[in-house]
C-alpha cells in the first residue's frame, strides 16, 4: 500500500471519488486529474494511520492494474509488479538470491497482511522498519516509477529519502520493482528481531547476499533496517567480509556501523540496535554462506 | 458502472449470495459487511491489522476486512464464518473447537475459524507450526491459544461425563461463540440507532473550554451535543463508593490523556466522516505529574485537592516485629522491583446501545458488573435504580477493566437527550487511553532467613501508580499487604501498600489486584535466598509453606484446605526433570542457555473482608422448564457452565435440563461482580443452595426422602423412591407470577471479619493455591527469551469442570508472560496493538495442567476460585527460569530484549 499525504487538501472542481483503475494509463489519467488523491493496493499502511479519521475523499486503487502484477523475468533480472503481494513473493519461482526478500516476506505481518500488502507499497510507506528494504538493498533493487510524463529509474536507495519520505513525485506511480541478476550460487538471508514471535514491528534487522568462493566469502552486501532513519547497506563491511570464511567473521567494529544512527523507543535502546544488529549481521551472512 | 461517482454502486458475492451496496469512498469491508450487510459475524477489534478479528475470506485467501476498501471486494468472493458455517469441514472444526474449549470469550473466534479453515483447505493435516503461522494474525487474549491448536490439528480431546461436578463437558454457551451467531456490545444495536464520538483530552494534564456547542449540535446530521452540564445527577463515578471521583465528562480541567470532555451525537452516516478536529474545544496543556516520584514531590499539583500528597489511600498488614527477626536472620536479601502499566488488550473494545422505554432507561452493554453498573447510573442520572435496566452483552474479555463504568454513561445520557436509541463503540485507541489498567509498582522488600532455611522476617513498602481516578485502586492497596508474603509462614512481617495519583489512565482492576506484582518481587527475592543458603529453590519454598493450623501474616488459620505445599510436591518430578535437562543442555551449548524456574502463589477469593453476596434464583416452570436465573457474568472464563452445573447437580437433574436467563438486572437477581475469583466459589455456593433449596420444595410436595431422584419429562416432573413413584403434571399446578410451579432464591456471602489497625483478622473465606514451573531458552547475544514449556499445579479445591480449569491456567499463564517480557502500556506511545504487544499463537509453549483438589469447606462441592490464581506464580517463574538460565537477576518487568541485553553485560 502506497500513501502519498495523511490527510490531503481537498481538491476544487474534479472529484474522483474511488477509482479502481484496471491499466495503468487508466491509473496514471486518474491520479494526473485528481492532484489530493491518495493511492491505495494493500491497505495494510493507509488504513492503520487513518486510525478513525475518514477515508480520504479521492482514492486510485491499483490493485487490479495489469501492468503492475506478477513477478517474472525481465531482461537480464526480474521484476516485481508495483500491485505484487507478499504472498506473491512467497509463491513465486524464484533463484536462491531472493531468499532474504522471501524470509522477510514470511515476517510481514501476519498472513492477512501478506496476502493483501504489497511490496512496493512497503517501500513507498518508507518507513524505517519496513521489513522489505533491507533485502531489496541487498539484490540491489532498483525502482520504476511511472506517471502521465514518463517512466523513470532510480536506485532503490535514491528512492527512500527519510522517515516516510521518498523521491515519489506526485502524480507518480511506483509500478515494479527490478532486481538485476545475481551471480551464480549466490545465497541470501534475512534475519529480524522482535519481542514476540509474529506481528511485530522489527527492532532491528539485517539482510546479506553471499556469493561463496569454495570454503571463502567472494561477495557479500549487508543490509541493515531500524537502525538509521533509512535501512543502510554497509560497504565497508562488505569489503571486510571478502576472503573471510562463514565459520570466523571478523568482529563487526564500530567503524563498519559508522552510518547507523540507531534510536532509543519503546522497542529498545540505541544501544542494544547497535550491539544486536552487530549479531544479525553475522546470523544472517552464516545463513546466507550456508545457501 | 460509473467508477468515478463519489457514491459508485458496487456488486460483490458475500457468503455465495450477490451483494449490492452504496459504500462511501474508501469505507473499509469490515464496517460495510457489518453495517450494510448485517453480517456482525465479523468482528472489529482494531481497525488496524493488529489483531485478526475481522479476518475473513476474499477469493479464498484470508485478509483483515478493516484493511481493505469495501470498493476492492467488487466482482470478488467475500465469505465470513456465517457463510461457512454449512462447509462440512468448518463444522467439524467447529466441533473441535467446542471439545477442546478453544473459544472462551469467542470474540477473536471467528476469526481463528476463517483463518484456520483457510489453512485445512490447503493443508489437511497440518503441523503445529503450520497452524501457528495460519492463525499467527489473530490474537486471542483468553485462552492461551494452546487449545486453539489442538482444536485445529484434530488432537484428542479430553472430554468426560454428562455434566455432574467434576465432569469435562462442552460450554453449556459454546455453540453460537463457534457459529458466530454470539452477540457482543457492538452487536446489539438497532437499526437506524444514532452513533456517538466521544471528544478527549490529548494531554495529560489540561483545561479546557467548550466553545459553541449549540452550533454544533444545530449541523446537519448531528442530534445533540453531550458535557458534563448535561449530567442530571452527579458528575461523579466509582466502583468504591467512598472513593468515587471520576466524572463523566471533565469539568474544566482534564487529568489524563484520553479523558472524556463531551460527546457528538448524530446520525452514523455522518458521524462515520467526523473529525474531531472540527469540534469546538481549546486545550491548555498543564503541567503534569505521570509518575510516582513526580507526584510524591513537594510542589506536585494536586490531582484531588482531599488527597493530601497525591496520597489515595494505604494499605497495611504488621505481625510479629519484622525488623527483629531481620536482624537475627543468618542470611537476608533485599530489592526494588518495578513494573510498568499493563493494558487489559481484551479484543472487544467496550461497545453498547441504549434506549428509553417509557421513564426508564435501557442500557445493552458488556460488563462485568450488571447490578454496580445499574446502581452507578442511577447515581450519574440522579434517578431510582429502578429506571435503570442493565441487559448485559455477550463480553468479549473482560480481566477487569470491564468492571468500571465505560461506555454506559455516555450511552444513558444520549438516549436521554435525544430520545432515540443510541451505539457507542469505542476505537482501540479509545479503549486503551481511557480505561483501566494494571498499577505500575515500586516495592522495596527485604526478606530474611534462619541457615535452616527457616523465613525470619520480611518488610515490604510498595507504591501502586493508581493514575488519575481512584477506581478499584484502593483494593490494590489492601490486597497487596494481605498477600506480599506468599502462601508461605512469615511470623514477622510488616506490609505498605500506597496508592498515589498521577495523570494517567486510572489503575483499576486487572486479574491479582496487584498481587501479580507483589509475587514477582517476593519469589525472586525467595530464590535469592534459596541461592544464598545453598538449598534447592523448591525444597525452600516447601519448608515455608503454609499449612493447615498454620497462621498466615494475618493472623487468620485455616483448619482445612491449604493446598500450597501439594501444588508445590505436584511440580517435584517436573523440577527435577527440568534442571537435568537444563544441565545437560547447557553443557553443551555456550550461546544459548536453558533454565527452569519455579515460583508459588495464593489468593483469597472474595472482597477482602467486606460483605459480598450473591444471590441465585431458579424456577421450574409449568411446561417443565428449569429455569436458572444466572447472574454472574460470563466474560469467557465459564460461568455460565460451571454455576449451571453445581445447580444442576444440587438440584438433581442433568445438565441438559437447565435453561439459562442471564444477568439482566430486570429479571435476575444480584449475583454480584465477576472479579476476585469469587463467581465459582460465591455464586457456585449460592446456586448449590438455590439447587438445594428446590429440590427440598419438591421433595417435600411428594413426601418423598432426600435420597430420591428427581426426572423431567415434558411438563411431568417425575419423584422416584426406590418403587414409589410421583408423577407431578406441572402444566395443572399453581404457578407464581414469574410463571413458576417450584421456585427458590437463595443467597451466600462468604464468612469474613474486619482487619484490625494491624491487618489482623479474616481477611477472606478461602484462598486458592498455585505454584508455576517455567523452562527458559535465552539468547544470550540478543537477550531472548523463548519459554519453551511450563506445568502448573494449582489447588482448586474441587474441579468443577476440569476442561474451565485447564482453561483458565493456560490464559492466565499467557497473561503472566505477556506481563513478564513483552507488555508495558506508555500513555501517548502504545496506543495500539502494534506499539503495545500481546503474546501471539507463538510466543506460549506447552502447558501442563496439574489439577490439585484439597477441598474447602466452605466452597460449593468443595471448590475454590482461580481466575487470578493462573497469573500470579507465571512472571516470578519465568524471572527465576532466566536467573538460572543466565545468572541475572531481573528487577524490573517487562524484561524485553533489549532490557535483558543490558543486564547481560553489565553482568560481566
Amino acid at each position: 500500500m502506497y500513501e502519498r499525504r495523511l490527510r490531503p487538501t481537498p481538491q476544487r472542481g474534479h472529484t474522483l471519488g474511488y477509482h479502481a483503475a484496471e491499466t495503468l494509463a487508466d491509473a496514471l489519467t486518474a491520479l494526473g486529474q485528481a492532484t489530493g488523491a491518495r493511492i491505495v493496493a494493500g491497505g495494510t499502511d493507509l488504513f492503520p494511520a487513518l486510525g478513525e479519521l475518514p477515508a480520504p475523499a479521492d482514492l486510485v486503487d491499483v490493485s487490479r492494474v495489469a501492468e503492475m502484477r506478477g513477478i517474472a523475468r525481465h531482461g537480464a533480472g526480474w521484476r516485481i509488479g508495483g500491485a505484487a503481494t507478499w504472498s506473491d513473493v512467497m509463491s513465486a519461482a524464484l533463484p536462491a538470491g531472493f531468499d532474504g526478500l522471501k524470509a522477510a516476506a514470511r515476517k510481514v505481518g501476519s498472513v492477512q497482511i501478506q496476502n493483501a500488502g504489497t511490496v512496493a507499497g512497503n517501500l513507498c510507506n518508507a518507513s524505517p522498519a519496513a521489513d522489505g528494504v533491507p533485502p531489496l538493498l541487498a539484490l540491489n533493487a532498483t525502482v520504476e516509477l511511472s506517471s502521465v510524463a514518463g517512466v523513470r529509474q532510480m536506485a532503490l536507495a535514491d528512492f527512500l529519502l527519510g522517515v516516510r519520505k521518498t523521491a515519489l513525485a506526485p502524480a507518480e506511480l511506483l509500478t515494479a520493482i527490478h532486481v538485476p541478476d545475481l551471480p551464480e550460487g549466490a545465497g541470501a538471508s534475512f534475519v529480524k528481531l522482535g519481542s514476540r514471535r509474529y506481528l511485530v514491528i522489527s527492532i532491528v534487522m539485517a539482510s546479506a547476499v553471499v556469493v561463496m568462493d569454495g570454503p571463502w566469502i567472494a561477495q557479500a552486501r549487508i543490509a541493515v533496517g531500524a537502525a538509521s532513519p533509512v535501512a543502510q547497506r554497509l560497504p565497508l563491511l562488505e569489503s571486510a567480509l571478502v576472503g573471510c570464511r562463514p565459520d570466523a567473521l571478523p568482529v563487526i567494529t564500530p567503524e563498519h556501523l559508522a552510518s547507523l544512527s540507531p534510536i532509543d523507543d519503546v522497542r529498545g535502546t540505541a544501544g542494544y540496535r547497535r550491539a544486536a544488529v552487530a549479531e544479525l549481521i553475522h546470523r544472517a551472512v552464516r545463513r546466507a554462506a550456508d545457501g | 458502472m460509473d467508477k468515478r461517482s463519489a457514491d459508485t454502486t458496487i456488486g460483490l458475492m458475500l457468503n455465495g449470495t450477490p451483494v449490492t451496496l452504496s459504500p462511501r469512498v474508501g469505507e473499509r469491508l469490515s464496517a460495510a459487511l457489518r453495517e450494510r450487510c448485517g453480517a456482525r459475524d465479523v468482528k472489529v477489534g482494531c481497525n488496524a491489522g493488529d489483531c485478526g478479528a475481522c479476518t475473513v475470506l476474499v477469493d479464498g485467501a484470508p485478509v483483515c476486512a478493516c484493511l481493505m476498501p469495501v470498493q476492492q471486494a467488487a466482482g470478488r468472493s467475500v465469505e465470513t464464518l456465517r457463510g461457512l458455517n454449512d462447509d462440512p469441514a468448518m463444522v467439524a472444526l467447529q466441533q473441535r473447537f467446542q471439545d477442546h474449549q478453544a473459544a472462551q470469550c469467542g470474540i477473536c473466534t471467528p476469526g481463528m475459524l476463517v483463518s484456520a479453515i483457510a489453512l485445512l483447505r490447503d493443508v489437511p493435516g497440518p503441523s503445529e507450526v503450520q497452524v501457528m503461522d495460519a492463525l499467527s494474525g489473530v490474537l486471542c487474549r483468553c485462552t492461551g491459544y494452546r487449545k486453539i491448536v489442538d482444536a485445529v490439528i484434530g488432537r484428542p480431546a479430553a472430554l468426560h461425563g454428562a455434566g455432574a461436578v467434576g465432569d469435562a463437558v462442552v460450554r453449556i454457551d459454546g455453540a453460537a461463540k463457534v457459529d458466530g451467531s454470539e452477540r457482543f456490545g457492538d452487536d446489539v444495536a438497532p437499526e437506524g440507532a444514532l452513533v456517538i464520538r466521544v471528544i478527549r483530552s490529548p494531554h495529560p494534564r489540561a483545561a479546557f473550554t467548550l466553545g459553541d456547542l449549540d452550533a454544533y449540535a444545530a449541523r446537519p446530521g448531528i442530534a445533540a451535543v453531550l458535557s458534563a452540564a448535561d449530567v442530571t445527577g452527579r458528575n461523579v463515578f466509582g466502583v468504591i463508593p467512598a472513593f468515587a471521583d471520576q466524572p463523566v465528562f471533565a469539568e474544566r480541567e482534564a487529568r489524563f490523556r484520553g479523558e472524556a470532555v463531551a460527546a457528538v451525537v448524530g446520525d452514523a452516516e455522518v458521524l462515520a466522516v467526523f473529525d474531531p478536529a472540527d469540534f469546538p474545544v481549546t486545550w491548555e496543556p498543564l503541567p503534569a505529574v505521570q509518575t510516582v516520584p513526580q507526584a510524591l514531590a513537594q510542589d506536585a499539583p494536586l490531582l484531588h485537592p482531599d488527597r493530601a500528597g497525591n496520597v489515595m489511600t494505604k494499605g497495611f498488614v504488621q505481625c510479629g516485629d519484622a525488623e527483629a527477626a531481620l536482624a537475627r536472620a543468618d542470611v537476608t536479601v533485599e530489592g526494588r522491583f518495578s513494573s510498568g502499566f499493563v493494558e487489559h488488550a481484551y479484543i472487544e473494545p467496550e461497545a453498547g446501545f441504549a434506549r428509553m422505554v417509557g421513564d426508564r432507561i435501557e442500557i445493552h452493554a458488556c460488563t462485568q458488573a450488571p447490578v454496580m453498573d445499574r446502581d452507578g447510573i442511577a447515581e450519574i442520572l440522579g434517578w431510582s435504580a429502578d429506571r435503570v435496566r442493565i441487559v448485559p452483552t455477550a463480553v468479549g474479555g473482560g480481566f477487569g477493566a470491564k468492571l468500571d463504568l465505560s461506555v454506559q454513561p455516555i450511552l444513558a445520557l444520549a438516549a436521554i437527550k435525544t430520545g432515540r436509541p443510541v451505539r457507542l463503540t469505542y476505537s482501540r485507541s479509545e479503549s486503551m487511553q481511557s480505561t483501566t489498567k494494571r498499577h505500575p509498582s515500586d516495592l522495596r522488600v527485604r526478606i530474611g532467613a534462619m541457615a535452616d532455611g527457616t523465613l525470619s522476617g520480611m518488610t515490604f513498602a510498595g507504591d501502586f501508580n493508581t493514575g488519575a481516578y481512584a477506581s478499584w485502586g484502593p483494593t490494590v492497596a489492601n490486597r497487596v499487604p494481605v498477600h506480599a508474603s506468599g502462601p508461605y509462614r512469615i511470623a514477622d512481617y510488616r506490609a505498605v501498600a500506597r496508592g498515589i495519583h498521577t495523570h494517567c489512565p486510572p489503575s483499576g482492576a486487572f486479574r491479582g489486584f496487584g498481587v501479580p506484582q507483589s509475587a514477582i518481587a517476593q519469589e525472586c527475592l525467595f530464590d535469592d535466598l534459596a541461592l544464598k543458603l545453598g538449598m534447592d529453590p523448591l525444597a525452600f519454598r516447601m519448608k515455608n509453606a503454609l499449612a493447615n493450623g498454620v497462621p498466615t501474616v494475618c493472623g487468620q488459620v485455616f483448619a482445612q484446605g491449604v493446598g500450597i505445599g501439594a501444588c508445590f510436591a505436584a511440580l517435584q518430578p517436573a523440577w527435577e526433570i527440568a534442571k537435568a535437562e537444563c544441565a545437560a543442555f547447557n553443557a553443551g551449548s555456550e550461546h544459548v542457555k536453558r533454565g527452569v524456574g519455579i515460583a508459588g502463589g495464593w489468593y483469597g477469593c472474595g472482597n477482602t473482608s467486606l460483605p459480598n453476596p450473591s444471590t441465585i434464583k431458579a424456577g421450574i416452570r409449568t411446561d417443565g422448564a428449569v429455569m436458572l436465573h444466572q447472574g454472574a457474568m460470563d466474560i469467557g472464563q465459564g460461568a455460565n457452565t460451571v454455576i449451571a452445573q453445581i445447580f444442576a447437580q444440587a438440584l438433581g437433574v442433568p445438565l441438559s435440563a437447565l435453561t439459562l436467563i442471564g444477568g439482566d438486572t430486570d429479571v435476575t437477581p444480584d449475583a454480584g461482580k465477576t472479579s476476585a475469583s469469587r463467581q465459582t466459589f460465591v455464586t457456585g455456593a449460592a446456586a448449590k443452595l438455590s439447587g438445594e433449596a428446590l429440590r427440598a420444595s419438591i421433595l417435600q410436595r411428594c413426601n418423598a426422602p432426600e435420597t430420591a431422584t428427581i426426572a423431567l419429562e415434558g411438563a411431568t416432573l417425575t419423584v422416584t423412591h426406590g418403587a414409589e413413584r410421583h408423577d407431578l403434571a406441572l402444566d395443572q399446578l399453581p404457578a407464581d407470577g414469574d410463571g413458576y410451579v417450584f421456585a427458590a432464591c437463595e443467597t451466600y456471602d462468604p464468612p469474613t471479619r474486619p482487619l484490625d489497625a494491624n491487618g489482623q483478622g479474616v481477611p477472606y473465606a478461602q484462598f486458592g493455591y498455585a505454584a508455576h514451573l517455567a523452562v527458559v531458552e535465552v539468547d544470550l547475544a540478543l537477550g531472548c527469551v523463548k519459554p519453551l514449556r511450563f506445568t502448573a499445579a494449582h489447588d482448586v479445591g474441587q474441579a468443577i469442570n476440569p476442561l474451565l480449569v485447564e482453561g483458565q491456567v493456560q490464559g492466565g499463564i499467557a497473561q503472566g508472560l505477556g506481563m513478564a517480557l513483552m507488555e508495558e502500556y506508555l500513555p501517548g506511545r502504545t496506543e495500539n496493538l502494534h506499539d503495545y504487544l500481546i503474546p501471539t499463537i507463538g510466543d506460549i509453549p506447552p502447558i501442563e495442567t496439574l489439577i490439585v483438589e484439597d477441598p474447602d469447606a466452605h466452597g460449593p462441592y468443595g471448590a475454590k476460585g482461580l481466575g487470578e490464581h493462573v497469573l500470579i506464580p507465571t512472571a516470578p517463574a519465568l524471572l527465576n527460569a532466566i536467573r538460572h538460565a543466565t545468572g541475572v537477576s531481573v528487577r524490573a518487568v517487562p524484561v524485553t530484549p533489549s532490557r535483558l541485553h543490558t543486564l547481560l553485560k553489565d553482568r560481566t
